[in-house]
């Protein structure tokens, strides 16, 4: 298929419905209003889908765990504060082993904030969100296209493991207009899960359930969750790396973050600086190991966030104190611009006496 | 010799957990019966509510699925969107739909969700220990007001069937009770009326149903059935609060009686 010009929040909605997603609910909030609007338009009059404006994300969270339960590809989206009224929901999916796709074009924080793209929400995403021990993926796009691609791999990773999966995008991906190829066509025969509860016909009657008066089923419950989680980071670990080979300084940064070092690390390659990227795609489940192994042909880690130090932890946990990290953070919705970036990489790069290429 | 009682094939054989004379137990086996006579028990699907009834699954032999306190209507309105096929019912206490969950309550009706909510006032919070419910009289006592509900400080008990038709999209309310052996029979009448809503396609369905709770009213459960008589059905009046449906009961008369 042809490369099509499109914003990243239609880009999501158009993938969403060529992964075979059948219901969408969602409230309006900035700056993800566009991929509610989307599927007002091109899901809402399909055969067989649904849409619903809900009178809150609370309520339409828990719309999408009611249409998970009766077997369908169902996702919502919304920006941060949103997101903080779904983890409810998302924590009664992730016990119901429910899966489903959430998506947060986040803004700025805490509180109401501001509508401009941040990165302040990695905690919020990867541990869990909600009460109780659980995990979500966690997937980080940093393009259109890959916003796309991701999208489908979301309902794939969800139905695949039973999990809800979260698409981590920001305000700046959800506006922008980027070239995109659709690989998938959306399936003649919407897809259902064959343990929908759809009523007993042919079969015992079935729960759905978490609440248990017994705290060793509760207990192996948490067990059997953490068993897949094991296998997900065993499985699906993904990330991008980007002229690490050489590399005397590694920036790690994830999302639209990755995307501004990328143009820094161009210029300072241009300059003879050895510097390389490393970008998790999967924020859950990290990809420690690999991080590991950069320690071993690195001498220093810048991390880059739009936020004011959150994925450093995990980058830490990698490192395990083998290695200095560097961090530079742009909290409160502020874009930071490749020039910025590239003094940041300079002076430290200086500073900490690393080889120039000759 | 004749049978005139047995156990319908809608209720498993468990003992219930409930306290002696609770309203919950009367509602489930007047549920099975009306899922039996109608025969719908392979198509019904039930959210059961943190609440006294959070175990209803381990009574009704139907598909079940818990929801998070309050959010019944939004679960039961993603399930039925998605497979409208199914016979989505809310079994709700009144902490749960008329305090944490009348958003989704309102909304859902308001949007016409052929969704039919069961909804069990017993004017108290029973699971958490009798607390202050929306639906608490004035003056009563309970844990949380421990010197009488006072509305001035509380406010008012909440008339959530009459707050409910208000909306468009709600087509069959009625208030009930299960007090006295022909209030259990309009009980019946009216939750086989509302699952006939649901099936002919036309909205919104609701029967509230007053219940004891002898154990957080501190009664024996005759004297909670007299005072479901004398007190609550003053605040709370019996009988059809909205009918759009133009459907005839069973018995060929129109509406419930
Ligand atoms: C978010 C949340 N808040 C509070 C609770 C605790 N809780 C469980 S049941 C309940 C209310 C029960 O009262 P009601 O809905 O009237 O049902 P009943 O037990 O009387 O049948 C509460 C507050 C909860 N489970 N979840
Ligand atoms: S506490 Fe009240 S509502 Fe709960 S089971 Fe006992 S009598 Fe029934």
């Amino acid at each position: 298929m042809a490369k099509i010009l499109m914003y990243g929040n239609a880009a999501i909605g158009e993938a969403a419905i060529r992964a075979g997603c059948q219901c969408y609910f969602g409230y309006p909030i900035t700056p993800q209003n566009e991929l509610t609007e989307y599927m007002a338009t091109n899901l809402s009059r399909r055969k067989g889908c649904s849409f619903v404006q809900a009178e809150s994300e609370v309520s339409a969270i828990n719309m999408v765990y009611g249409a998970s339960l009766a077997g369908v590809r169902a996702m919502t989206s919304s920006s941060s504060p949103g997101i903080s009224l779904k983890q409810e929901g998302i924590s009664y999916l992730a016990a119901c082993e429910l899966p489903a796709v959430i998506v947060n074009i986040s803004r700025g924080g805490p509180g109401l904030g501001s509508i401009s793209a941040a990165q302040s929400d990695y905690f919020q995403s990867t541990r869990g969100g909600g009460h109780g021990d659980y995990r979500t993926i966690v997937l980080a796009p940093s393009s259109v296209q890959e916003l796309a691609d991701l999208t489908h791999r979301a309902f794939d990773l969800a139905d695949k493991y039973r999990i809800p999966v979260i698409i981590l995008g920001d305000g700046m991906l959800g506006q922008m207009m980027e070239p995109v190829e659709f690989k998938y066509d959306a399936p003649s025969e919407l897809p259902v899960r064959s343990d929908a509860l759809r009523g007993a016909k042919g079969r015992p009657s079935r729960i759905v359930k978490t609440f248990t008066s017994k705290p060793t089923d509760l207990e192996e419950l948490n067990w059997s969750l953490f068993r897949r989680y094991r296998l997900i980071e065993k499985e699906e670990t993904t990330y991008e790396i980007y002229m690490v080979e050489d590399a005397e300084l590694v920036v790690v940064a994830f999302g639209v973050a990755a995307r501004i070092a990328k143009g820094a690390i161009r210029n300072a390659r241009a300059n003879g600086l050895k510097v390389g990227m490393f970008r998790p795609i999967t924020l859950w489940p990290f990809p420690y190991e690999k991080v590991s192994e950069l320690t071993q042909m690195t001498k220093h880690f810048l991390v880059f966030e739009m936020n004011m130090g959150q994925m450093i932890e995990d980058v830490k946990l990698a490192v395990e104190g083998k290695r200095e990290i560097s961090f530079y953070g742009r909290p409160g919705g502020v874009i930071p611009t490749p020039s910025e970036i590239l003094r940041v990489i300079t002076r430290l790069y200086y500073q900490k006496g690393l080889k120039i290429e000759k | 010799m004749k049978k005139v009682y047995r156990r319908p094939k809608s209720l498993k054989r468990a003992a219930f957990h409930y306290c002696p004379g609770c309203g919950h137990s009367i509602v489930h086996r007047l549920l099975t019966e009306v899922f039996d006579e109608m025969n719908i028990q392979d198509k019904v699907i039930g959210i059961p509510p943190p609440g006294c009834s959070v175990f209803a699954y381990h009574y009704l032999d139907v598909d079940m699925a818990e929801s998070a306190h309050g959010r019944g209507a939004a679960v039961a309105t993603g399930l039925k969107r998605a497979y409208p096929d199914a016979l989505v019912f809310t079994y709700q206490g009144d902490g749960d739909l008329a305090a944490i969950g009348t958003a989704e309550t309102i909304h859902a009706a308001n949007r016409g969700e052929c969704i039919t909510s069961i909804f069990i006032n017993n004017a108290v919070y029973g699971m958490t220990g009798g607390q202050m419910a929306p639906t608490t009289l004035s003056n009563m006592k309970t844990t949380t007001t421990p010197y009488g509900r006072d509305t001035r400080l509380e406010g008012y008990p909440v008339r959530m069937s009459e707050m409910v038709a208000l909306v468009k999209g709600a087509a069959y309310i009625e208030r009930t009770a299960v007090n006295s052996p022909a209030n259990i029979k309009r009980t019946k009448k009216a939750i086989r009326k509302a699952f006939q809503t649901q099936i002919d396609d036309l909205g919104y369905s609701m029967v509230e149903i007053l219940s004891p709770c002898p154990t957080n009213w501190k009664m024996s459960p005759l004297e909670s059935w007299q005072w479901v008589e004398n007190e609550m059905t003053k605040e709370f009046p019996l009988g059809l609060i909205k009918d759009t449906t133009r459907t005839k009961d069973i018995t060929g008369k129109r509406d419930a009686d």
